[in-house]
């Protein structure tokens, strides 16, 4: 239901004229949802930026996510390789 | 269990078959399609092309993490269609005096507990701003409680409210984390 809710956000927001972007956990059902530029990154659910007090990962994470705003090919669903 | 593998990489992805049974047989049944983009919508359609480069771009994070200031009323658990209210985090926060509030128990919390910024990642936000790699920190920030089963009052009442404030701040780029 979470990822549902970003996506339902990130649409309004988006919409507003604000670039956006969002992690997903689960690709199943951002793909339903079709936000504007996705990262889907492999970690367990509860762990959208990786790992607790990591912020080597929390960080890579976020510029891989960053680097989609570019893109506006939309709906953008790409892959995170840690 | 959740295991790291050195270089950050997790042996553990999340998948639908980690929800417990209740959730997922609601989940299998839910109508998303009823809230899913339909061909023509303005609202699902709309791109915004970002406009000039990320190291002069002012930032927010918003979030379903369910988080709240001490002083901030928790989200509700108790209403059966989700709590669709939002809260609004100065730039100053510090990320772990946050508290977590979920409906949903089908995720593992003790990460978050940990360590706010994994799902609420303002530290390294801050980081990025110091090195020059973003602009600005917008001034709010937001989270809401993302497991809202009936999302017609978030579409049309709190989450445009939370983009026309971050128009308000002049925010150019938003990053959600659900969890």
């Amino acid at each position: 239901m979470c990822h549902q809710s970003v996506g339902l956000i990130q649409h309004q927001i988006e919409y507003a004229g604000i670039t956006t972007v969002s992690i997903s956990l689960l690709r199943e059902i951002t793909e339903k949802i079709r936000p504007p530029r996705a990262l889907f990154v492999p970690f367990p659910l509860g762990y959208p930026l990786g790992e607790p007090n990591n912020s080597e990962l929390q960080t890579r994470i976020m510029r891989a996510a960053f680097a989609l705003l570019s893109r506006n090919d939309c709906p953008v669903l790409e892959t995170f390789t840690p | 269990m959740i295991l790291f593998t050195t270089k950050g990489s997790c042996k553990y992805m999340a998948r639908l078959d980690d929800v417990d049974l209740v959730e997922r047989l609601f989940l299998k049944g839910y109508p998303f399609h009823k809230y899913s983009p339909k061909p023509g919508d303005p609202i699902a359609s709309a791109i915004a092309p970002l406009r000039k480069p990320l190291s002069v771009c002012t930032v927010a994070l918003v979030t379903t993490a369910g988080l709240s200031l001490p002083d901030q009323p928790p989200f509700d658990i108790t209403i059966k269609m989700g709590d669709s209210s939002f809260r609004e985090f100065p730039a100053d926060t510090a990320p772990q005096l946050l508290e977590m509030n979920q409906r949903s128990w089908s995720f593992d919390q003790t990460g978050i507990l940990r360590d706010r910024n994994l799902a609420f990642p303002l530290d390294r936000l801050r980081e990025m701003q110091q090195r020059g790699k973003i602009g600005a920190i917008a001034p709010h920030h937001y989270s809401f409680m993302g497991s809202i089963v009936g999302p017609r009052k978030l579409m049309t009442v709190s989450a445009p409210e939370v983009a026309h404030r971050l128009r308000e701040d002049h925010v150019d780029v938003v990053l959600l984390t659900p969890v």
